[in-house]
């Protein structure tokens, strides 16, 4: 360990793999730590063993639920948004070389005490419970309005300005009811409380043809997924890095974060042993408690909590045809909330678990100081629950820049369906770190011969 | 009509006993002697033809170092077919640690996988450390296939890969789901990330 290297990355995270895959093809010499036996760091996939030792301790795991070694379960339920960021960075790097994914099956929202699809095509939009004949008119004037905008043509505008009017000017422009503003804001936009009505209808726009153009992309969803759990991702930018000669080193713990008398990065202690380098990337765990320590810097505030509970199921959930895969919107407003639940299920489909079980994982953002109770209207969807591991967890977020002290850290991952934040917070990372913009260069591929 | 079978071969074994160099004979008949610790090359295709109608391609995946401080993710041993575990002949410590691998393998990788142990550095016999009688034996008990080979004159190299294209399954065409079989979106039950939209950002028709 007494070599010198360009960057540290503590915490095997997708936020952080990522970070180091592109830095080491950029040329930089990485090392890469986790305290942990396993990478993955908070947006690990876990197998039965490495979940109960981290829920419950003492206790083994139930040999009803079958191998070990069959199950992934996500500790932070995500999908991915198949015309999204994650995808070009997935493509570009050509880590799908690593990985194979499948659809989510399914999309649904919670309207009226019941389930319902979100419709992928025409036909089921047509029949779809969700609107009344007249909004359905309505509602298709609406898209056809947002499908055929042209920023450049003022004539697709129909009087609108989506960088001014805020969104509830344009939903009223089209006399939308709430109910449909509900789901179109929730749904598909995929916000997570109603801030964004009164703000200007840009990013509602982009982020509804993000959703349209994903459904279109393979039919059933808008989401895909990774076999053998979410946990793969990591992995696969962290063998990215390995190969681009980044050095891994799990099960080390981090004792200290060395600075100079300036504050400025030096390096990380483990034990006796300390390695320097030119600059550090750490996800907010490694920086809130005694490692963080020299002279006890406050490196992360926390600014929410979410609240996640796995649930095994032995069973798919009620109302959603026999899907072997879902999300579950259940906005805000239905059930008095400010922020949505979600319900994110997945299954031996997807190879993280053993056949006929079924791992439903709801969250939200924490709102009161009874955060089980919050999410008890999406736990009552599901039916009877096997076993289920509850956890409440802080969103961190950096003090500083980094760009004074060299130390750069990253975001917790948040409550939203999809990795979009993460990637933004990868190109945040990035720009502080190396002073310019994420450019995604095609990854040279002659490593494959013929 | 010839078919062609498609297999997950991943190499395992201490740093420096020339894991990358034998992938390296085999794969492009080149030996270096000074090659680096593995950079930027760690997925290397190579195909072994054993008869008229049957070839067999082999996805090789090295460790791209990361076995240095134990830190091979489980990506690297899933869906593996085959496993050349390599050791050196002239450090007995190196077989020691491919019997770590071994139990490593067998914990963690497909209880079908076929494992092969390989003592390499032959060239370098003068300095054997490590008996044929010991390798053998433990090979033997463990039901591995065993053999020695030396990267630098290319001695046992195509003959260890052979021998295992050999004695894998050859039942179901390349649609067994090794990591291999990621090539062709046809052969994928999944869905294909590097077939682009239509247009992106611009769908063809409102699904609403």
């Amino acid at each position: 360990m007494d070599e010198e290297y360009d960057v540290i990355v503590l915490g095997t995270g997708l936020t952080e793999c990522i970070l180091s895959g592109l830095l080491s093809v950029e040329g930089k010499k990485v090392l890469h730590m986790d305290r942990n036996d396993y990478y993955g760091g908070e947006s690990a996939s876990l197998n039965l063993t490495q979940l109960y030792r981290k829920y419950r301790p003492n206790q083994s795991p139930p040999e009803s639920l079958g191998r070990d070694r069959d199950y992934a379960v996500d500790l932070v339920p995500k999908f991915i948004i198949a015309s999204g960021e994650l995808t070009k960075i997935l493509v570009h790097t050509d880590v799908t070389r690593y990985l194979e994914f499948k659809q989510i099956a399914g999309s649904f929202v919670y309207r009226d005490k019941r389930i319902s699809k979100v419709p992928s095509t025409e036909m089921e939009a047509v029949t779809s419970p969700l609107m009344g004949f007249m909004e359905k008119r309505r509602a298709k004037k609406f898209f056809e309005f947002l499908q055929n905008w042209k920023d450049n043509d003022p004539t697709t505008h129909q009087g609108l300005n989506l960088d001014r009017d805020s969104m509830k000017t344009v939903y009223e422009k089209f006399g939308l009811e709430a109910g449909t503003q509900d789901f179109i804001g929730h749904a598909m936009a995929l916000y997570l409380d109603d801030d964004y009505i009164t703000k200007p209808a840009r990013p509602t726009y982009d982020r509804i043809i993000l959703y349209t153009s994903s459904m279109a992309r393979y039919g059933k969803s808008p989401y895909i997924y990774p076999l053998y759990g979410l946990g793969e991702l990591p992995q696969s930018f962290a063998r990215l890095s390995a190969i681009y000669g980044g050095t891994y080193m799990l099960d080390k713990p981090i004792d200290e974060i060395v600075t100079d008398d300036a504050g400025k990065f030096v390096g990380v202690r483990s034990g006796s042993e300390t390695v320097k380098a030119k600059q550090l990337i750490g996800d907010p765990t490694y920086f809130t408690g005694t490692a963080a320590g020299e002279s006890g810097k406050v490196r992360v505030l926390e600014e929410g909590k979410v609240v996640r509970a796995i649930c095994l199921l032995k069973h798919t959930i009620p109302g959603t045809d026999d899907s072997d895969s879902c999300q579950i919107i259940i906005p805000q407003n239905q059930v008095g909330r400010k922020h949505d639940i979600y319900i994110a299920m997945v299954s031996a489909t997807h190879n993280v678990c053993a056949k006929d079980v079924y791992v439903a994982i709801v969250s939200t953002v924490v709102e009161t100081d009874k955060p089980e109770l919050e999410i008890a209207p999406a736990i009552n969807l599901l039916g009877p629950i096997y076993d289920k591991f509850v956890s409440i967890t802080p969103l961190y977020t950096p003090t500083s820049s980094g760009q004074s002290d060299n130390i750069f850290i990253t975001r917790s991952y948040d409550a939203t369906s999809h990795f979009e934040t993460v990637v933004e917070d990868v190109q945040d990372v990035w720009k502080r770190v190396i002073g310019s913009d994420l450019v995604l260069k095609k990854r040279d591929t002659e490593e494959v011969v013929q | 009509m010839s078919k062609q079978f498609q297999f997950k071969l991943v190499l395992l074994g201490e740093s420096a006993v020339g894991k990358s160099s034998l992938v390296l004979r085999f794969v492009k008949d080149q030996f270096d002697d000074y090659r680096e610790s593995t950079i930027g090359a760690a997925f290397l295709t190579q195909t072994v033809t054993l008869d008229d109608k049957t070839t067999v391609k082999f996805e090789i995946w090295d460790t791209a170092g990361q076995e240095r401080y134990k830190s091979l993710a489980p990506m690297y041993y899933r869906n593996a077919n085959c496993a050349v575990v390599v050791y050196d002949i002239t450090q007995s410590a190196s077989l020691e640690k491919a019997r770590t691998w071994i139990r490593e393998l067998q914990r963690q990788a497909d209880p079908s996988i076929v494992i092969a142990l390989c003592g390499n550095k032959l060239d370098l016999s003068a300095r054997r450390q490590v008996s044929q009688e010991e390798a053998k034996k433990y090979a033997d008990e463990e039901g591995l296939m065993w053999t020695e080979t030396s990267a630098k004159t290319g001695e046992g190299v195509n003959e260890i890969f052979t021998a295992i294209a050999q004695k894998l399954p050859l039942t179901a065409p390349s649609a067994n789901r090794a990591g291999a079989s990621r090539t062709g979106p046809g052969a994928r039950a999944g869905v294909d990330l590097n077939k682009q939209a239509a247009a992106p950002g611009q769908p063809e028709a409102c699904n609403c």
